[in-house]
C-alpha cells in the first residue's frame, strides 16, 4: 500500500498539476509564462518516479527534491529541489511527522530558498508566503492551538502574503525586469507555495476525518 | 588541464558556444556542453550539470560559464550535490565571449583563478574599439 507521506505528495503534485494553467497564467503577466508547465513537468514526473511504499519521509522528499531539480528547468526547479532536500534534512529517519517536525521542516525550507536565491521577504516570491506561514505556525505551537487550528492559521497567513505581493515590485528573477509594472500582480512562486501548504492541510484533514 | 563547463537553457546555444570554444581550444581540450533538458525542452538540469562538472574535471577543476537564472541557480545546486572533491568556480562572464576567453587561457595550461579570471575580463572587451 502506499505510504501517507506518499499520498500527501501525490496531494500535493496533483493540485500543482491541476493549477498549471493558472501558475502559467501568472507567470505570463510577469515572468515568461512557464512556472505552471515546469510545475507540473517537475510533479508529474516525481508523481511517477517516487517510491510508492516508501515510509521513511526524508526518503521521499529527497527523491522529490532531485526529480524537482532535473525536471522543472526554471529557476523553480533548483528553488524548490533544495527546499525539499532541505526539509528531507529536518526529518532524517522520520516515519511521522509532529507539528514540531512540521515547523522545523519549514524553517530549514526557508532558510534553503534565502541561501540559494540570495532573497529575503518583501521582494515578492515564495518567501513572501512561506515565512509569514512560517511564523504564524509557530505561534500556533507556542499557543497550543490544535493541529487544525495551526494549520489554518498557517495557510492564512500564506493566502496573506500571496496578496501582498500585488502590492510590491519585484526585485528578484525575470518579473525584475519590469520594474514598477510587477505591481498589481500577485507572485507565481508565492502562490505555488500557497498550493503546497494547502494541499498539506486537506490531507491533513482528510486523515482526521 | 582546467576544465569548462557551457551551461544554457538551450542545447543548441550550449553547443554552438561549445563550437566557438573548441576551435579556439584545440584538440586536447577538456570542454563540455550542457545545454537545455534532457527532452530537448528550454531550462536547465541541476543533475546533468553536476555530470557535467564531473566529466569536464581531469584534476585541475572546472570553470562554469552559464547563462541567465536558473543557469547560475542549478550550477550552484550542482556544485552542492558533488560527492567528489572537485574544485568548481562560477564564472561571472559573458557565457559565449567568456568561454572563448577561458578556452584559450585553459588551452596554454592557465591555474583555475587564471582561467575563471580569462572568462570574467570579457565583460570589460569593447568589441568596437
Amino acid at each position: 500500500m502506499a505510504s501517507k507521506l506518499y499520498q500527501c505528495m501525490q496531494k500535493i503534485g496533483e493540485d500543482i498539476i491541476a493549477n498549471k494553467e493558472f501558475l502559467t497564467d501568472l507567470d505570463s503577466a510577469i515572468g515568461d509564462a512557464d512556472h505552471g508547465i515546469n510545475m507540473a513537468r517537475g510533479f508529474t514526473e516525481v508523481l511517477q518516479q517516487l517510491p510508492q511504499e516508501e515510509e521513511d519521509i526524508s526518503v521521499i522528499l529527497k527523491k522529490t527534491g532531485m526529480v524537482l531539480l532535473s525536471k522543472v528547468g526554471g529557476a523553480s526547479g533548483p528553488l524548490y529541489g533544495t527546499a525539499y532536500m532541505k526539509a528531507a534534512g529536518a526529518v532524517a529517519g522520520k516515519k511521522e511527522i509532529t507539528l514540531e517536525d512540521g515547523r522545523n521542516m519549514m524553517e530549514a525550507v526557508i532558510g534553503g530558498i534565502k541561501m540559494r536565491g540570495k532573497a529575503e521577504r518583501g521582494e515578492k516570491t515564495m518567501l513572501d508566503a512561506l515565512e509569514p506561514a512560517f511564523e504564524a505556525l509557530n505561534k500556533g505551537i507556542e499557543a497550543g492551538d490544535s493541529p487544525e487550528d495551526c494549520l489554518a492559521h498557517m495557510c492564512e497567513a500564506a493566502k496573506e502574503g500571496v496578496e501582498y505581493t500585488k502590492t510590491i515590485r519585484a526585485t528578484k528573477g525575470r518579473a525584475s525586469y519590469l520594474g514598477e509594472r510587477s505591481i498589481g500582480h500577485q507572485d507565481p512562486g508565492a502562490t505555488s507555495s500557497l498550493i503546497t501548504l494547502e494541499a498539506i492541510r486537506a490531507f491533513y484533514l482528510e486523515q482526521i476525518k | 588541464m582546467v576544465g569548462l563547463l557551457i551551461v544554457s537553457h538551450s542545447r543548441k546555444a550550449a553547443e554552438g558556444i561549445f563550437e566557438l570554444a573548441v576551435q579556439m581550444a584545440g584538440k586536447d581540450h577538456r570542454i563540455v556542453a550542457v545545454g537545455g533538458m534532457e527532452d530537448g525542452s528550454i531550462g536547465t538540469d541541476a543533475i546533468r550539470i553536476c555530470q557535467g562538472i564531473k566529466e569536464a574535471n581531469d584534476g585541475d577543476g572546472v570553470v562554469i560559464l552559464a547563462d541567465l537564472g536558473s543557469g547560475i541557480l542549478s550550477s550552484q545546486v550542482a556544485i552542492d550535490l558533488l560527492e567528489e572533491d572537485i574544485e568548481v568556480v562560477i564564472a561571472d562572464a559573458p557565457i559565449l565571449e567568456g568561454a572563448v576567453g577561458a578556452a584559450v587561457q585553459a588551452a596554454i595550461g592557465g591555474t583555475l583563478k587564471e582561467v575563471a579570471e580569462a572568462a570574467e575580463e570579457a565583460k570589460q572587451l569593447s568589441k568596437l574599439m
